[in-house]
Parts: C-alpha cells; structure tokens; sequence
C-alpha cells in the first residue's frame, strides 16, 4: 500500500508537467498580448517604443524557447514568477484567494453530504411513494437552479425580510470565524444545493441497486435489524459511486465558481481565472492551471484511496 | 401432524407483475418434522425458492404479496407475527442457505464481521466471543486455519468456500430449522458433494430439521427423507423418497426421474427429455397445469383440476398425488 501510495504519488510528476506544457503554449496561441491589452485603455495612441520597453520588462521579447527554459527552471524551484499584471509575486495573488475558494468548496461539500445521503437512501427506501418524488422534486429543482441564481434569491430574502446583507469584505477563518461563516454560509449554501442535487441523485439509484442484491436478502435472513442492515451492508456499497460524483463536483468547485463568487462579492480563485486569461497575464493563467490540475490529480488520488479501503476487492500494487 | 416442526397449510403468494398476476405459490401445504429432511423438488420457477422465502417473509415487497395460508413454526403463525418477532425468528430460529455463495455474501465486509453480527444480535455474545464461536463455526464445516480466515473477504474464498460458510453462518446460532434454497446449484459437482454431504453430517449430528430445496433428483434419492414436487406453483405429488423413487404416481414425478441419468440401470441409447415448456404462471388453465406436457392426459385433465388425493396401494406412509390416471401412471413405470 505504502508503495502505492509513493508511485502515485510521483506519477503526480508528469503528469503536472503535462499540463504546464500545454497551457505554457496553449496560452501564447492566443491572439493578443497583456501589454496591447494593458495600454488599449488610453486615449492617445501608444508608441510602439513604449510597447517594446514594456514587452522587454516582461520578458515577451525573448525567443519562445527561452521564455519556456525561464518558466521550466522557474517550476523546478517552486518559483512560480510574478503576476504580469499586478507585478505581485504569484503565490501571494494566489493565497488568499485559494483559502476562500477551498473553504467554500469544503463547505458546499459538507452541506451536500448532509443532504444527499439520508435523502437519497430516504428516496430509496420509500421508492415510488410520496417521500420518493418529493426528494426527487427536490433534487431535479436542484439540478435545474443555477447557483448564482439561488445566491441572488439569498441576497434578496436577507436585505428585504430580515434588513441584513452578509459581510461584503473576506475575514479569513484563522482571523474571525464568526464574520468569515456569516459570509461564506451563503455562497456555500447555494452551491451546496446544486451539488446535493447530483448527489442524491446519484445515492438514491445506487441504494436501489444495493437494495436489490442478494447479499441484502441474506442479511435480512439473518433477522438483522432494518437499521444495522442500511448503514452497515447497504451503504458501504452503495458509497462507491457516490463518492465518485462527490469528488469530481468538489474538484470542479476549485475555479469553477465564477459567476456565484460575483454575485456574493467573493474575490476568489474563479474570477481571479477569468481576469488572469482575460489579461493574458501569462505566469498568473498558467499557476492558476497548475493549481486547478493538481486538485483534480489530489482529489481523484484521494477517492483511489478511499475506494480500497471501502472496498476489499481492490488492492494496489 | 401436530408433532410438526413447522406446518405450512394453503399457502399461496402472488406477484403483481406488467403482464399480470402470477401465482407463484398456489395453495400449498407441506410440513416438516424435528431434525427430519425434507425435499422441495421442482423446475426452475415452479415456486420453490417463492415458498421458502414466503415462510420468511422475505419476498420481495410490494410486488410479491403472501395473499393467504397458515406458516406455523413450534405453535406460532409467521405469517401473522409483527415484524420485529418474525426478526428474532430469522437466523435465530429458522435459517436460511442461498443459491448463490458469490452473490449472497457482502462482498465489502469480511467473513469474520459477517459470521459474528447474528452471534451478537441474538445470543448477545460480546465481540470476542462471537469472534471465537466464529472461528470455531468455520472449523466445523471444514474450513482449515479460521483464525487467519476470519479478517478476509468473500473474494477470497472459492465458490465451495463460501458455501462452507454460508452453512456457518446458516448454523451460527444453532437454529431448528435451516431452508437451504439449492445450496449447491452454483457449484462444481465434486464440490456438491462435499457440501451435501456436510449439510446432512451436521444436521444429523446438531438435529436441525431442513427443507432442502433443489431440482436435482439424485440429491433428493440420498438426502431427503421426505419428498414435495412442485409445478406450475402447486404440489403435484408427496410422500417419502423411497416411494417416490420405487413408486412415482404423477406423470411428471415420472418424467423427472426418467430425464435424469441412471448409474444403477443398464444404460439407455438417449435420456426421455420432458417435452415442452412450464405454463405462463398468469394464465393458467382451468385444468391440470401439466396437461399440454403429460403423456397419460385424459378429456377430463382440460376440464378439472386434479386434487391431492392418496395413492391405492401404497406403503403404510402418506403418499399423495394430483392426477386423475395416477393408476396409469404405476403401469407405465412398472412395464419399463
């Protein structure tokens, strides 16, 4: 297992290195650069000599190659440079921001467990009965209502019936928990829903397919109680493709949330995305991909690893 | 029949399916005795497994309803018993062994956790006790180091293994009555044996009565005392092994026993296949069910359905049979 553990764990190389590569050019095949970009604002025209002087600064004026071996040899220290943009050092445009965003994932997370176990097995035992639609009522109404759209309703009911807006300035956790949940609740309340929505979804029909199995049959044969015959033998197994779903939403989760970080005012790694490439702020966009890859690489390694220990059947070498 | 162990009277269930309602069990009654073994013999879908899992109320709701009948087991009505009094006579009273050993073990929790919950939940054993009567279970029906087989999985057991431990856990909380629902279908032939086997040495030896249910007839000759045949949801014919084996008065009784190889008779060219197909169980016909297979069928087989009746000329135990040319049916074999 340990050696398992240390072969994914370096497999994580390439395939990282992977990514850097093709945004590195994917980036520069995109027409237009930060500095016209930069200076396409002012009114009188820009000299063409300004526009190189900036270009040398940042180093656009190298050849391709060497601008590659720079960001290369960059990624091999850990230096990932600074913002094109801002001229800030990249982690520290990142950090804050990649606090918030794990934090509302974590928490989306945490709401959607809640919610889409014991409905989607509430759903599953009372099939085809009113208990079943409502939940199935619910988690389509889910699936159907787009996040930001939730948050603008939460926005709404809070100012016009309890004359309360949530804090508009981010306080990271470690600084004031109370006014860092009063922000965050919302955001991650509204994206919860969506992605219990999937979740339920996705436990409900894995329970009835459990439910069905022989193994349940016999455990019933055994007189266990109802009680110890769901937790113990129905989900274990029915929690396999639940955590599936679970992981590749919460992966999304880390950049995705783009328009509901607008509508509550979050300054987050979404719409730190969508400016980085909007500016083509090269160094930025390409620490952003890196960052939303090693994510999706950290979650998926982690469900592996969930998955052998729920399930015995699969053993790594 | 009052020294019955269990006593099923007119038990019928129904399924609700698209096609409409199939009588999966139609009113049928058999009964078993202490420590005795007794055969519920039949082709596939002919309302075996649908009876046994009637007694334990396990058919699977809401398509499956037990629409009526008596299951009296030591002087109560299943049928009728709330369903937490009917869990504490599931695995502790009356057990059950399943068909399949591949798909009837969890495959996510390990043999020992499997073994020991029923130890626990009815006898109140702590975890280590039942952890010890457990590998004391896996030792009786021949599973060698049970020690170190306890922490592993069903997949890492072979089908015969499983089935080893299908009989323990069958066995774990010494119950009167175990139905074994074609216990060794799954399985080699060798390794049948050795199951059958083990399941007749330990019910003799822990005098667990059993209903092995099964479609072999070579198991029923060697393990049952008793035999029920079923077709089409109903029984066709009863009485003990031997009579049944020396003295089959229902056709297809006959043509079971004619479609199965013979190692004690000098060897035919060609087996006799019973021709045709079972009915469709939601339209059965207002006569015998076995009509359009059977050979001695007469006018009124289309028109009356046969009842149980006993058997002339027949050995001091019951024997029973539905058809109307029972009579016929001895010549037959008797001119063979």
């Amino acid at each position: 297992m340990t050696k398992y553990i240390i072969k994914r764990l370096l497999l994580m190389i390439p395939t990282l290195l992977g990514v850097a590569v093709l945004i590195f050019f994917l980036m520069r095949v995109v027409p237009g650069d930060i500095v016209e970009l930069r200076f396409s604002g002012e009114t009188s025209g820009v000299s063409k000599e300004t526009l190189a002087i900036e270009r040398a600064r940042l180093g656009l004026d190298k050849p391709l190659w060497h601008q590659f071996v720079t960001y290369m040899t960059g990624l091999a220290r850990f230096d990932l440079g600074t913002s094109m943009w801002t001229g800030a050092p990249i982690h520290e445009e990142i950090k804050l921001r990649f606090a918030l965003t794990l934090q509302v994932a974590i928490m989306s997370t945490i709401i959607a467990v809640l919610l889409a176990i014991p409905l989607g097995v509430l759903a599953a035992l009372k099939q085809d009965t009113w208990v079943d639609y409502s939940v199935r009522i619910f988690s389509i109404a889910g699936l159907a209502t787009p996040s930001f759209w939730l948050g603008i309703l939460f926005i709404l009911v809070l100012l016009v019936f309890f004359k309360w807006l949530p804090p508009m300035v981010y306080t990271p956790f470690w600084v004031n928990p109370w006014q860092n949940m009063l922000q965050l609740i919302w955001p991650a309340l509204a994206v919860g829903y969506r992605y219990s929505a999937v979740a339920t979804r996705m436990t409900r029909s894995a329970m009835l397919e459990v439910l069905r199995e022989d193994y349940i049959r016999t455990a019933r044969a055994k007189g266990l109680w109802q009680k110890l015959i769901l937790t113990r033998h129905a989900l274990k197994n029915a929690m396999l493709p639940v955590l599936t779903v679970i992981a590749l939403e919460f992966a999304f989760l880390m950049g995705g949330l783009v328009v509901t970080e607008q509508v509550f005012n979050l300054n987050g790694l979404g719409l730190l995305f969508v400016e980085s490439v909007a500016h083509r702020d090269y160094t930025l966009t390409q620490a952003l991909v890196l960052l939303v890859a090693a994510s999706f690489i950290v979650v998926n390694f982690l469900v592996d690893l969930a998955y052998a220990w729920i399930d015995p059947r699969i053993r790594f070498r | 029949m009052a020294d019955a162990l269990l006593d099923v009277r007119h038990l019928s269930t129904r399924f609700t399916t698209r096609e409409g309602v199939v009588r999966a069990v139609d009113d049928v009654s058999w009964d078993v005795k202490e420590g005795e073994t007794v055969a519920l013999v039949g082709e596939s879908g002919c309302g075996k497994s649908v009876s046994a899992l009637s007694i334990m109320r396990l058919v699977a709701q809401p398509a499956g309803q037990i629409v009526g009948g008596q299951a009296v087991f030591k002087g109560r009505d299943l049928l009728t018993l709330d369903e937490e009094a009917m869990r504490r006579v599931r695995g502790r009273e009356i057990a059950m062994i399943f068909q399949e050993p591949m798909t009837s073990l969890n495959p996510v929790l390990s043999i020992g956790r499997q073994l020991t919950e029923g130890l626990e939940i009815h006898l109140g054993k702590t975890p280590q006790q039942a952890r010890g009567r457990a590998a004391e279970l896996l030792g009786m029906v021949g599973i060698p180091d049970p020690e170190r087989r306890l922490p592993q999985y069903p997949h890492q057991f072979s089908g015969g293994m499983r089935q080893r431990m299908m009989i323990a856990m069958a066995l774990s909380c010494e119950p009167s009555l175990i139905l074994a629902d074609e216990p060794t279908t799954a399985l080699d032939v060798t390794i049948q044996a050795q199951i059958l086997e083990l399941m007749k040495d330990l019910s003799r030896r822990l005098g667990v009565a059993m209903l092995m249910i099964t479609h072999n007839l070579g198991v029923v000759a060697r393990y049952a005392d008793r035999v029920n045949v079923m077709y089409a949801g109903r029984i066709i014919e009863q009485g003990t092994a031997r009579e049944l084996y020396g003295n089959p008065r229902h056709p297809y009784t006959l043509g079971l026993l004619r479609s199965v190889p013979r190692l004690d008779e000098p060897r035919r060219s060609r087996l006799a296949p019973i021709d045709g197909q079972p009915p469709d169980l939601t339209r059965l016909p207002a006569g015998c069910a076995f009509l359009p297979r059977c050979a001695f069928r007469v006018d009124r087989c289309s028109v009356e359905r046969p009842p149980l009746v006993p058997v002339a000329h027949t050995g001091p135990e019951p024997h029973v049979s539905a058809c109307w040319e029972a009579e016929r049916v001895i010549a037959r074999q008797e001119t063979r």
